[in-house]
């Protein structure tokens, strides 16, 4: 034992086994299986209580930051150095960032939901702070004097008598093998040079220049370019095939059939291209009869079979006084996450027999393990890597690619393949989010004011990523010996996942809120920027509007009245006035919209104002000027908490104008982007987003908590410019002009 | 078998003449500039300049180009010495993903080279063809407006 193997009260307990039971391959179970009780941890922390798991000070004065979260265009690498470097007194630019490697980093699971700050980011910025406290204890003894009175430049550490040592020479090329005590705070707001100050993003240099950052950058040595076919529609069987053709096409190397899966490898990319389309055309294939279509899902939804699950069931006795009974029922298509860049991964198997699979999954220990479950191999067989792709909002073909990959890898082994989606792949086979039916009922007393408020849900799943499951990767599931889709479950408290934000945080009398979810799938579908949120704030905040205007009392003044949280009031306010709510002018054509919700009812207090003109002639809305407060609590990067915002706002007002999933039984129809077309930059309003700061309190997650409330503030603008409520999404022109008729 | 001037050099690149441009340049060049995005032209991701033109290279194909003076994202700056549209592009924090931005730059300076003056609206009727699925159009526009301010 060195000097920094401090025994803590479970190193001693355990005979120092923690560190020996340390390796780089697995630092995770060891940790995870050893940490049954001790000092209360933040965040991941919890998982991985060794300060190495996270921070390591390498040679040449740098500092290496270890974190299961992955960038995924979100911008969460700068937080996490902006979080490392305050609490570590160092510059930021020592920081060499390691993420969503298997090999080396802690396993924290999916990096999704808003949560990576609260979970990854408190565990970085406690570990920080106490490897920081701990070399201070360290370097007191060496310079002769108390721990509190030494200052820290930059990792140098002096002393009041002027001697100083630098954390790298204090470690002297050893790791701090510690474990948190749970007993060092972060610093005071007022002490942080990087937390909540303007840091530059640092990978957007490499974005802007095209340095090599993308997965689809890499081109390790020996790299083979692969290609799948993919069935004509979900469920299809492939009957018959030419694979003689295509092996015999310039530089193909080897076409892979397994039961109904197709892959081909070439040495050139376009050659693969080819190939795959000559496999395409002559693939005939045996059609599932008789499943839902775009058309007939809403239907389909509301007479599967279902497992109803209550989440919230407060009566109100005065209920059944009530003067009136309002209902209306709302409807979500399927959402595309639309990704600019096609799922992509390459996957080398070693001679071994191990795989490594470099991809941009969000969850690379568990896709991981489920491409090992898809290729029979032990667990610890299959390692990813991660590497940045284009946005995925969610989880998209991500996962399949890579297990695309594998499979195509496992084929030629020695050799790295890469797969890289097409855009018809990824538009026909992506995951999307679920289509939804919502409806909502309120019992109204003679004033209009609200005694009961029910909300019913009728959803297919929002959650199929891998889980360590093969059945869970797209094509596992059409091999010769298939694997099956797992048995969905609905996500429960307090995150929930159809019913999201079903829960309404306006404090009514009487509230009920159950979901019908339906375990069968209609269209692939899974966790989208979200879940169900956007679908239930739509449902709410469409439906509160018109009891307001039932009641005659302005939107604004009606949500006040139910909404105790003051936090949530300041939010909805804010946004009121920034939008010029009490002074806006009504005109023909033209109408006005606010919406609000706490993402989660625990993340994000987010309200959008909006300002949109509908022309009835042709059924346009186009939308003017945005206005948007939040509440995130502590803010780690200001502006890219506003980009996130701003973002979700632009990518609901497209879900909410423009997109939904076409599909029949010949397959989806939405193939490409002239057949699913998303919102443009001429399309695109003056957007302003401001936020309330509240330094020193949680973090709360922030990157999907405009989805809901844009989409219904352009909901309840369009109905105030044409007295007309729309309830289906997309508002597109075909349907506006149909209702105003 | 295409001979490519690409940023002010040439090459013969081992490829056939009917290879997407955008294949020829990743894969054979090794420039990570333009990206594959859907390949049917209608996103924008794998813009580069011919002739001070922009160009969907997913659907071009290289044999078509040859002689003529193609630029990528690389030819504008590096990372070190970024030019002024990228500098802009920086300095706006105009990304979420940045997957899309090549392309939202090759548009750009193709757009700047004909009128280094454009209103918000040039900019936006420009880079209409250009899709971004995170909503980062307004700082893009903004980052275009400044490169053409500081110009």
């Amino acid at each position: 034992m060195n000097m920094f193997v401090k025994p803590s009260r479970r190193t001693l307990l355990q005979g120092g086994s923690l560190t020996v039971a340390f390796s780089l391959i697995a630092p995770a179970l060891a940790q995870k299986a050893a940490k049954q009780e001790g000092p209360a941890l933040p965040g991941d922390l919890k998982l991985y209580p060794k300060l190495s798991s996270w921070l390591r000070l390498e040679e040449g004065g740098k500092v290496r930051l270890l974190a299961g979260k992955v960038e995924i265009g979100q911008g969460i690498l700068t937080a996490f150095a902006q979080l490392a470097a305050d609490e570590l007194d160092v510059d930021i630019k020592r920081l060499v960032i390691v993420s969503g490697d298997t090999r080396v980093v802690p396993d924290e699971g999916v990096t999704a939901g808003s949560q990576s700050v609260q979970y990854g980011g408190v565990a970085i910025q406690h570990a920080a702070a106490e490897l920081r406290a701990h070399l201070l204890s360290h370097a007191a003894e060496k310079l002769g004097a108390e721990a509190a009175a030494l200052k820290v430049a930059d990792g140098s550490i002096t002393a009041p008598n002027g001697k100083s040592i630098t954390y790298w020479d204090l470690v002297a090329g050893q790791q701090v093998e510690v474990e948190a005590t749970g007993e060092v705070k972060p610093k005071a707001a007022a002490q942080r040079r990087y937390i909540g100050k303007p840091v530059p993003r640092v990978d957007i240099p490499a974005k802007m220049t095209g340095a090599l950052i993308f997965i689809q950058d890499l081109r390790p040595e020996g790299m083979l370019h692969g290609r799948v076919v993919r069935p004509p529609a979900y469920g299809a069987k492939l009957v018959s095939l030419d694979v003689a053709a295509a092996s015999a096409m310039p530089g193909v190397a080897k076409v892979v059939r397994d039961g109904s899966f197709i892959g081909v490898i070439a040495q050139r990319e376009e050659q693969a291209i080819a190939a795959a389309d000559a496999l395409r055309r002559s693939a005939k294939w045996e059609l599932l009869k008789g499943t839902p279509t775009s058309d007939t899902v809403y239907d389909w939804l509301k007479t599967q079979p279902a497992k109803d699950i209550v989440i919230k069931d407060v009566a109100n006795p005065a209920a059944s006084q009530a003067k009136d009974v309002v209902e209306a029922e709302f409807r979500r298509p399927y959402h595309m996450h639309g990704t600019i860049g096609p799922s992509t991964a390459i996957a080398t198997m070693g001679a071994d027999g191990s795989m490594l699979v470099q991809t941009h999954t969000q969850s690379p220990f568990e896709t991981a393990a489920a491409i090992a479950n898809m290729l029979g191999l032990p667990k610890e067989k299959v390692q990813c890597e991660h590497k940045q792709g284009a946005g995925c909002y969610g989880h998209n073909g991500m996962d399949d690619a890579a297990a695309d990959a594998a499979l195509l890898a496992r084929a030629m082994p020695g050799r790295p393949v890469r797969i890289q989606w097409s855009r018809n792949d990824e538009h026909k086979w992506e995951p999307y989010g679920s289509a939804m039916v919502v409806r909502m009922k309120a019992s109204l007393d003679d004033k209009g004011d609200i005694l009961d408020w029910d909300h019913e849900i009728w959803s297919t799943s929002h959650g199929t990523r891998p889980g360590g499951k093969a059945g869970n990767l797209l094509p596992a599931q059409y091999l010769e010996k298939p694997f099956a889709l797992p048995t969905p479950v609905n996500g429960g408290a307090p995150n929930y996942a159809a019913d999201r934000n079903g829960i309404p945080l306006y404090e009514f009398p009487g509230v009920h809120v159950r979901t019908h979810f339906v375990e069968k799938f209609a269209a692939r579908a899974s966790s989208t920027r979200g879940l169900g949120a956007y679908a239930n704030v739509m449902a709410i905040e469409s439906f509160i509007d018109d009891l307001a205007r039932r009641a005659k009392v302005d939107p604004v003044e009606y949500r006040l009245r139910y909404l105790k949280d003051p936090r949530a009031r300041e939010v909805l306010q804010k946004t009121a006035e920034m939008f010029g709510w009490s002074k806006w002018q009504a005109a023909p054509g033209k109408g006005r919209g606010i919406a609000f919700a706490r993402y989660k009812n625990l993340a994000t207090y987010t309200a959008v104002a909006l300002e949109a003109e509908v022309d009835k002639a042709t059924g346009a809305i186009r939308v003017k000027r945005v206005s948007s407060a939040s509440d995130c609590g502590d803010i780690v990067s200001h502006d890219g908490v506003i980009n996130q915002i701003e973002g979700g706002v632009v990518q609901s007002l497209s879900w909410t104008l423009k997109e939904g999933v076409r599909f029949d039984e010949t397959g989806v129809r939405s193939e490409d982007w002239t057949a699913y077309p998303i919102l443009t930059f001429s399309e695109i309003p003056p957007i302003d987003i401001q936020l309330i700061d509240r330094p020193g309190t949680p973090f709360l997650g922030t990157g999907e908590a405009s989805q809901g409330p844009t989409g219904a503030a352009l909901a309840n603008a369009v109905m105030d410019a044409t007295g007309v409520r729309f309830r289906e999404v997309p508002f597109v022109p075909s349907r506006i002009r149909a209702g105003l008729v | 078998m295409p001979k490519l001037k690409v940023n002010g050099r040439s090459h013969d690149v081992a490829a056939p003449d009917d290879a997407p441009l955008l294949y020829v340049l990743r894969n054979d060049l090794q420039l990570n500039g333009p990206k594959f995005g859907c390949g049917l032209a209608q996103c924008g991701a794998c813009t580069v300049l011919v002739d001070g033109q922009p160009v969907r290279s997913c659907v071009t194909p290289a044999g078509s180009v040859t002689g003529q003076d193609i630029t990528t994202l690389e030819g504008l700056g590096t990372i070190e010495a970024p030019s002024r549209l990228q500098q802009a592009f920086i300095d706006e924090q105009a990304a979420q993903c940045g997957y899309c931005l090549n392309g939202m730059i090759m548009a750009s300076q193709a757009l700047l080279s004909r009128n280094p003056k454009p209103s918000e609206q040039d900019v936006r009727h420009a880079l209409d063809g250009n899709l971004c699925r995170c909503g980062v159009h307004n700082r893009i526009v903004r980052a275009v407006m400044r490169a053409s301010r500081e110009a």
